[in-house]
């Protein structure tokens, strides 16, 4: 599942604990509600399905180009284009080349995971709908937030507003779609 | 039922005894104590910023008059052409790694105490790699051709040689700085939207919530985040290793003697860790102080640094028996003569003394149970231990470089102002970005540190008690 944008507005229910959000979370997906999602200061359990994230593949690819195009390097410049003879030292000395050809694979594969998290998170994002919630900036402070997809096929506004108030959050707030 | 995503801290916790975490603070308590920091300062803080200015003011000045005048104004000499310059550059680096080696090193490990420490240790490793790459700079003598090293393509069409180890460092450096960079940025996105949704004030929280890259603590951003972090860890990881294994190279690849050494890699990152767990010590102590940080870095993190330190201590005393035991093996003269005695009874035989000293004792202090909490006795082996391992980066160099095989060629080195100039100024650079550090970002993870705080709650015990 991806984070979400609402862009058909959704149902939001402040908790003051990460235990109560768990269990709500975990009380709405069994009653069959699949556009769900969270918003907490710390990680929480996996209580929601996600997709496997594809960044280590992405990672192991990127640092593998970033391997081959070190050595590559070494052996153009020292080995091909420019080959310097010193005391009859092989031109293509390969134990020499593999140092910077692991600080390079390491230097790549490390620029795709940080650059490659937030691409897949979508950030920078300087504004997103949840900021307009009044007190959302507890977000990250101590209070957990769940949020409905008005979108969800199994969610009816005044059954999803019922439910939610029966877990007796400190507030429900209804984010309104955006103009 | 747990409430977070990783397994909850068992007795694997270092201090088996002490609580990696005290009191009944709540989450915003625990945040508002990390941040204070940000918004307002102290007279101290003020005080240390002057000095730490002074500091860089006489960097600045020493510098200028190095790149001014020429590498003359130093007291290099040949054969010790290498002398301070590369001296604080290894000493540097080697205070970097204890930053990626509890960031890193321990979260693969999954020790959870290092979530309250990691910060400051990212920061001095930052810091450290800072001035270190300062000093292989000034001491090409032409530090505006310092691109040269950098493989471009450029219509002279020469270009590095990467048969020499100092491309390779050039290489290990580079990446150190950029990942460690990089994994501190990352960790600290949920922690710079704390401040975000903190700061007083609209500018401050502005500029928070630049750096905060719009994180909002969704279900699928935090799992992301886990993954990313967790892969730049373990990339992170070799490169505790790689990084002072490559400074060794330097040496060990050369045939003097006293470098020509096949110890020389664990040698050297073992000594780095060493070094680099003293100076987080050094700064840690008194940040704790400082802010009253007593109840997220306790007496279980002291406990954890004093065994590390203690155990990088005797495997550093190893290598010294060892490295000594070989020269008199190798029955090569020249080794033994290094060894036996240009080093203990040379012309730097007080600073080899001092040395080996100041190494092998100040962390024998910590088979005490005492006095691995005992603040004092921590900061001062502390000290102890970072000057020791300074001699030792001055012992390696000069002692191998002033004598080595011919005797017409031996010179003693002398210090010039201008390296003393250095030295004390990239304390004070250090000093400076060390405050604004803790001025401006948080010093504490602090969300980490709330996890921390929920799995204390989840515990069996407090299961059956709600129950």
């Amino acid at each position: 599942m991806r984070d979400r944008t609402w862009s058909a507005g959704a149902y939001m229910a402040e908790f003051g604990s990460a235990r109560e959000l768990t269990d709500a979370v975990r009380a709405f997906s069994e009653r069959g509600y699949t556009r769900l999602e969270t918003y907490s200061p710390v990680p929480l359990d996996s209580v929601l399905p996600r997709r496997r994230s594809r960044l280590p593949v992405a990672v192991f690819i990127v640092g593998a180009i970033g391997g081959l195009l070190s050595y590559w390097i070494q052996w153009y410049a020292n080995a091909y284009a420019y080959p310097l003879d010193i005391g009859g030292r092989p031109a293509h000395a390969i134990p020499a080349f593999l140092i910077p050809t692991f600080e390079g694979t390491v230097l790549a594969a490390s620029l795709a995971a940080f650059i490659g998290f937030f691409v897949i998170a979508r950030l920078p994002q300087p504004w997103h709908p949840v900021f307009e919630i009044e007190g959302f900036d507890r977000a990250t402070i101590d209070r957990y937030w769940l949020a409905v997809d008005a979108a969800d096929p199994h969610c009816a506004p005044d059954r999803t507003i019922r439910e939610l108030r029966a877990l007796s959050p400190l507030r429900l707030v209804q984010l309104e779609p955006p103009r | 039922m747990s409430a977070v995503a990783r397994p909850a801290p068992s007795a694997a916790i270092a201090g088996d005894e002490w609580p990696v975490m005290r009191g009944q603070s709540s989450d915003a308590e625990i945040t508002d104590l990390v941040l204070a920091p940000l918004w307002r300062t102290g007279r101290v803080w003020w005080m240390l910023f002057a000095i730490s200015a002074l500091g860089t003011l006489l960097l600045l000045f020493t510098v200028t008059y190095t790149v001014l005048v020429g590498i003359g104004t130093w007291g290099n000499n040949i054969p010790v052409a290498w002398a301070f310059a590369i001296t604080n550059f290894v000493w540097w680096i080697g205070i970097g790694h204890a930053g990626t080696f509890i960031s890193a090193f321990l979260l693969l490990l999954n020790q959870r105490w290092r979530g309250s420490i990691n910060r400051v240790a990212e920061a001095m490793t930052i810091f450290a790699l800072v001035n270190a790459a300062l000093f292989p700079l000034l001491h090409l003598g032409r530090p505006w051709f310092a691109y040269w090293l950098i493989p471009y393509p450029a219509t002279m069409n020469v270009w590095p040689n990467f048969k020499s180890a100092l491309p390779w460092d050039v290489a290990a450096v580079t990446t150190y700085f950029t990942v460690s960079l990089l994994f501190w940025y990352l960790g600290l996105v949920p922690d710079l939207a704390s401040a975000r949704d903190r700061a007083p004030g609209r500018l401050r929280r502005r500029v928070y919530g630049l750096f905060a890259m719009g994180w909002r603590g969704s279900g699928f951003e935090w799992k992301r985040y886990h993954v990313a972090y967790v892969l730049l860890a373990g990339l992170a990881t070799p490169l505790v290793i790689s990084v002072h294994s490559v400074v060794s190279l330097d040496f060990s690849i050369a045939q003097l003697p006293g470098w020509h050494s096949t110890i020389f890699p664990p040698y050297f990152v073992v000594g780095a860790i060493y070094s680099g767990l003293a100076m987080v010590l050094v700064l840690l102590l008194p940040v704790r102080r400082a802010f009253g940080l007593y109840d997220i870095i306790t007496e279980a993190h002291l406990n954890a640094i004093a065994k590390l330190m203690l155990a990088m201590g005797l495997m550093l005393a190893y290598s010294y028996v060892i490295e000594t035991f070989i020269s008199w093996y190798s029955a090569d003269p020249f080794e033994r003569y290094t060894y036996l005695a240009a080093r203990p009874l040379g012309p730097y035989a007080v600073v080899y003394w001092i040395m080996t000293a100041l190494n092998i004792l100040s962390p024998q202090l910590f088979w005490s149970r005492r006095l691995r909490t005992n603040g004092t006795a921590l900061f001062l082996a502390s000290i102890g231990i970072l000057v020791g391992m300074w001699m030792e980066r001055f012992v390696i160099i000069v002692t191998s470089l002033n004598r080595d095989f011919l005797t017409s060629s031996w010179h003693i080195y002398i210090p010039s102002w201008v390296d003393w100039g250095i030295l004390a100024g990239s304390f004070g650079l250090f000093g400076l970005l060390f405050l604004l550090f803790l001025r401006f970002v948080p010093s504490v993870a602090i969300s980490e540190v709330k996890e921390l705080r929920i799995e204390r709650e989840n515990t069996p015990e407090q299961e059956t008690r709600r129950a």
